[in-house]
């Protein structure tokens, strides 16, 4: 803390300052720079050289000049970690923002977070009911798993994420969720929607809130995510919490992301974001999962924005090619006023398989989720073919189907925003009695054993 | 190897610049006070360039950097079997037992336990003339594999002593008369493929158990393929169908730059898995590599060298080794990364110039050859490429669809559908079955290729027929175009369709995909028949013992069951005819 304090300043680029420096500096060294009026600054090395320091500045460069002072604090970015954290509201780099006192360190984690070794991981398989049908027979969670939520402006992302932190639950296991929350740019009236819901159902006490938002520093958003997965970590793999991360907006944070890359002038990868944000994201979303000899566990709910709607673009895209499936809102259904406009088409869960079934869920989900799938599926695409040649030319096969999809999006689907389905009766059971509006001869995903046992009038009791 | 210093001059990322050393190119070199370890990947003026494997936060300027006199190497012997290790060979259960459960930094580890005692059996004998790659012994690495112990590459003469025994990895094992000591480890610098004598043309399929590649892109032993396919489609799926049923007598299987989960998975898996062609535990003949996404990218980088060269040691001995890489855009992107840190003249898309250079030397390592040792072994490479947004114009795709012989291209509409795997099979293709015809022709039977062209032909027809139907409706059809789209259905519905968490149908032993398909093509047969005889479509398509054929094939014991059901189904639709 007793460093020198520089006023070598040369360059300042965008969130980026340049200085001649004397003494070595460490790479990913937190910086603070003093402003001539006394305003405080924080910022990270990012390429350091006998002759050069690169240094990004998480509140922006606004007002920095060449007489601002350099001063570089020995050590890089480490959040000070306790149970206390649970019940606070923090800002994006990790500060009181409730009035509370300053966090009294039970340790110093470092921010940037080891990769878990594959070896050590224990993998997921614990199925967590969210009370959605559509995600909990068509794309089942389970906990340890990153599962993202592919959405646009204007959807109810929020709310399905809201719903999903108030009813997640272990089936016979009392164990209780804490929620980190982190924030990145999102707007005022976003946030306090978060903090109200929260409150209203007492999880606030419960949870753990990092907050950056949308006129906050935008280079501060490249930690905040960060500091929440570190708090994630100390309380699951310290503590045995078993923590729900939900983090919005990722687009925000691709968006700083590449605002650094232009002002290092990088060589851009696709549509200007940086070659290596592949690599960058995956140091977020790999930090979810079950360790071995720990109890506690991560399970990750990464919101993010598709800019144009379009699922090609690379922050869904790469996101998609790192997380264990993603949950794809629809504006088409959102339009057709149905809530949670879930389309399950897109939408995975790639580990769902470890995670349905006998003692587990049911031993016919798979079966019926499959079923599920390909009935819609094939039912919306015959929408298509409808609006040419009408429903004449339909067989009686195509005709059951079509008609199937829109049972399927108005009845299983649509639910309310407090309507919590169990996984027996409430969603599976369901689903079998919609299937039924279909001849059993064309459900050839079925297994003919759960039709006997479970088919509403083909049941051999 | 004189040992030199000097010190940081840079650090970006991970990428380190030192001045004061000269060292080769690709020599090893330790980086900071903490020794971290990096490989020299550029010469510029009095600076060295390194790629460090570790992190390099909190590395300052003035650390020292100290040259070894090594080439990035691994380590090759007894042992490799059953491991999985980090891309520069560090084995991962010693990683955690050192640092915990997290990857921290500044740990070594050998590749080889040094320690272990093995049964060595020596088959050579004092007095023999023995060149490179000649078998000297044998040991029993696991329950199923038989390592051979070789002469190493550059090293010959006539034995003076070798002795059967217990020995470590390091031990010598056999002396030749000029005094060159043989132990059974080797080391090899993993960029430089490790030598043969010639390659030869592949003539023998690699049998997967999954229909649609057997059958319809089938892939050599000894041959290269491709799967791109956006993320979702099925490539780690596929890739691991390969790893588990594939008929290779080795495994390498890279997980370059993708999830922790997936490897665990692979690790919790196989053990319990039975290998089909042995009857004993797939992990017998498997070595992994696991650089996930999260851990450093210069040893992403490096990874699929490192799982190459063991690869070319087991083809060494002999042994057909079949090598899959998820996912070989990672590794271009690792390639990236680190050339934009170099500040190279950036080609497409960013990726270095040399991107598609560097592919295709890397499936040049693949191939069936004649080993040193006058043997016959091979390497079968399947790299997963993941294009952004699926769209493979892009750099990886095309670089590697240049040089593979297969393309499995998977489909972002199939995978929607849930038809998996999701391959299309209007646009994949494998220019390996005339080489492979002769096989199919004397060890399944005469007619399969005749049979596999006629299912492809239906394949064809059925996707021009549904571009009429997209405007018309399939009622506008005549029947027995109709009944054409009816036997397709059965073919992706039935066949190319294939359940891999399944137990039964995770994998179809060749003879009975054979026998899927000729069924198919009875019931078109049987089918015309009834409809000339006066049977109405409707009839002939539902009769019961086509969807118990079609079931069937879920239940344990089909192979023994499909030709009565058959039967049964062909009875079935000639009665359709009295129906009427
Ligand atoms: N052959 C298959 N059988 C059944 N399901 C499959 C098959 N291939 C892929 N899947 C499904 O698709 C999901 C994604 O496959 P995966 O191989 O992980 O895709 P990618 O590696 O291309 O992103 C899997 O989790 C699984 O649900
Ligand atoms: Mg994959």
């Amino acid at each position: 803390m007793s460093g020198k304090e520089y006023r070598t300043i040369t360059d300042v680029k965008g969130p980026l300052v340049f200085l001649n420096k004397t003494e070595p500096v460490a790479f990913g060294e937190i910086v603070q720079l003093r402003l001539s009026d006394g305003t405080m600054k924080n910022g990270q090395v990012l390429d350091t050289s006998d002759d050069q320091v690169i240094v990004q500045v998480f509140e922006g460069t606004a007002s920095v000049d060449r007489q601002t002072g350099v001063k570089f604090m020995g050590d890089v970015f480490k959040l000070p970690v306790s149970t206390d954290l649970i019940g606070r509201i923090l800002d994006g780099a990790g500060r009181p923002r409730d009035g509370g006192p300053e966090i009294v360190a039970d340790e110093m984690a470092d921010i940037i977070g080891a990769a878990i070794n594959p070896y050590s991981r224990e993998s997921p398989e614990a199925f967590i009911q969210t009370g959605i049908s559509a995600i909990d027979a068509c794309t089942s969670l389970v906990r340890g798993q990153k599962l993202p939520i592919f959405s646009a402006a204007g959807l109810p992302h929020n709310d399905i994420a809201l719903q999903i932190a108030r009813q997640a639950k272990l089936v016979g296991s009392d164990d209780d969720f804490v929620v980190v929350f982190c924030a990145m740019g999102i707007t005022a009236e976003e946030y306090n929607f978060f903090v109200h819901d929260l409150e209203r159902t007492g999880a606030l006490e419960n949870a753990c809130l990092f907050v950056n938002l949308a006129d906050d520093p935008a280079v501060e958003r490249l930690i905040t995510p960060r500091l929440a997965l570190t708090a994630a970590e100390y309380l699951a793999f310290e503590h045995d919490y078993h923590v729900l991360v939900i983090y919005t907006d990722m687009t925000n944070y691709c968006e700083s992301l590449r605002q650094i890359g232009a002002a290092r002038e990088e060589v851009p990868g696709r549509r200007g974001y940086p070659g290596y944000m592949y690599t960058d994201l995956a140091m977020l979303y790999e930090r979810a999962g079950l360790v071995k000899g720990k109890k506690g566990s991560i399970t990750q709910f990464p919101i993010l924005t598709m800019p144009g709607d379009d699922i090609t673009h690379p922050i869904p895209d790469l996101s998609g090619y790192i997380t264990e499936g993603q949950i794809v809102i629809s504006r088409e259904l959102h339009q057709k006023g149905i809530y949670p406009p879930i389309n399950v088409l897109p939408s995975l869960s790639r580990l769902m398989n470890a995670g349905i079934g006998p003692d587990k869920t049911r031993e016919d989900h798979k079966s019926v989720s499959d079923q599920l799938y390909a009935a819609y599926a094939q039912g919306r695409e015959l929408r298509g073919l409808v609006a040419i040649v009408g429903e004449d030319a339909l067989n009686e096969r195509d005709l059951q189907l079509l008609k199937f999809s829109d049972i399927f999006e108005n009845q299983f689907l649509r639910q309310g925003r407090d309507e919590d389905r169990s996984i027996g009766e409430g969603t599976l059971d369901y689903a079998w009695e919609l299937l039924s509006n279909i001849d059993t001869k064309y459900l050839v995903r079925l297994d003919q054993k759960w039709i006997d046992k479970y088919h509403p009038t083909e049941k051999k009791e | 190897m004189s040992e030199e210093n000097g010190v940081i001059y840079r650090i970006s990322g991970p990428v380190v610049t030192a001045m004061g050393i000269s060292p080769r190119m690709y020599e090893v070199v330790r980086v900071g006070d903490e020794g971290l370890m990096g490989e020299v990947i550029e010469l510029h003026g009095d600076q060295s360039v390194i790629q460090v494997y570790e992190e390099t936060s909190g590395i300052s300027p003035g650390e020292p950097v100290i040259r070894t006199g090594q080439t990035l190497s691994v380590q090759l012997g007894p042992g490799l079997l059953t491991k999985i290790y980090d891309g520069i060979q560090r084995p991962l259960p010693e990683l955690e037992q050192t640092m915990g459960v997290f990857i921290t930094r500044g740990v070594d580890a050998d590749g080889l336990d040094l320690e272990k005692i093995w049964d060595f059996a020596a088959t050579a004998k004092a007095g023999d003339e023995v060149s490179p790659g000649a078998v000297l012994g044998t040991v029993q690495e696991t329950e199923t594999i038989e390592h051979r112990v070789m002469v190493p590459p550059g090293t010959s003469g006539v034995i003076k002593s070798i002795k059967s025994g217990e020995f470590n990895v390091t031990q010598t094992v056999c002396t030749l008369e000029d005094g060159t000591e043989i132990a059974m480890m080797q080391k090899w610098p993993v960029r430089t493929p490790r030598p043969f004598v010639q390659k030869y043309a592949p003539d023998t399929p690699l049998i997967t158990g999954q229909r649609i590649l057997d059958f319809l892109f089938p892939l050599a032993k000894g041959g290269t393929a491709g799967i791109p396919g956006p993320f979702g489609s099925g490539k780690t799926v596929t890739q691991q169908q390969l790893a588990k049923w594939s008929d290779a007598q080795i495994v390498v299987y890279i997980g370059c730059g993708e999830r922790g989960n997936e490897m665990t998975e692979v690790l919790t898996e196989f053990p319990h898995l039975i290998d089909p062609h042995t009857g004993k535990a797939l992990m017998n003949r498997t070595t992994m590599i696991a650089n996930t996404s999260n851990m450093p990218v210069a040893a992403r980088e490096a990874s699929v060298y490192t799982g190459i060269t063991i690869a070319e040691y087991f083809r060494d001995m002999g042994y057909d080794v079949a090598l899959m890489a998820d996912s070989t855009s990672r590794w271009a992107e690792a390639m990236r990364e680190i050339s934009s840190r170099l500040e190279e003249m950036p080609g497409e898309e960013g990726y270095p110039a040399y991107l598609s250079s560097r592919l295709a030397e890397f499936y040049e390592r693949a191939g069936r050859v004649e080993t040193l040792s006058g043997d016959d072994g091979s390497i079968s490479v399947i790299g997963a490429v993941s294009p952004p947004g699926g769209d493979i114009s892009e750099p990886v795709s095309q670089g590697t669809l240049r040089i593979v012989k297969v393309f499995w291209g998977l489909d972002a509409g199939l995978a929607r559908q849930r038809h998996f795997p999701a391959i299309n099979w209007l646009n994949s293709y494998s220019l390996y079955p005339p080489s492979l015809n002769q096989w199919y022709r004397d060890n399944i039977s005469n007619d399969f290729p005749e049979v596999r062209t006629e299912i492809s032909a239906l394949l064809q027809v059925e996707s021009e027929l549904q571009e009429i139907v997209q405007l018309v409706g399939s009622d506008a059809l005549p029947v027995d175009q109709q009944l054409t789209l009816e036997v397709a259905r059965m073919i992706r519905e039935f066949f190319l369709q294939q359940n891999a968490f399944h137990d039964v149908d995770t994998y179809s032993d060749l003879k009975l995909q054979y026998t899927m398909a000729k069924a198919i093509l009875s019931f078109q047969e049987e089918s015309k028949k009834a409809l000339a005889g006066g049977a109405m479509l409707e009839d002939v398509v539902n009769v019961p013992a086509r969807s118990d054929l079609m079931r069937g094939r879920f239940a344990e014991g089909y192979a023994e069951k499909i030709e009565g059901l058959l039967d049964d189904m062909n009875k079935q639709i000639s009665a359709t005819m009295e129906a009427n």
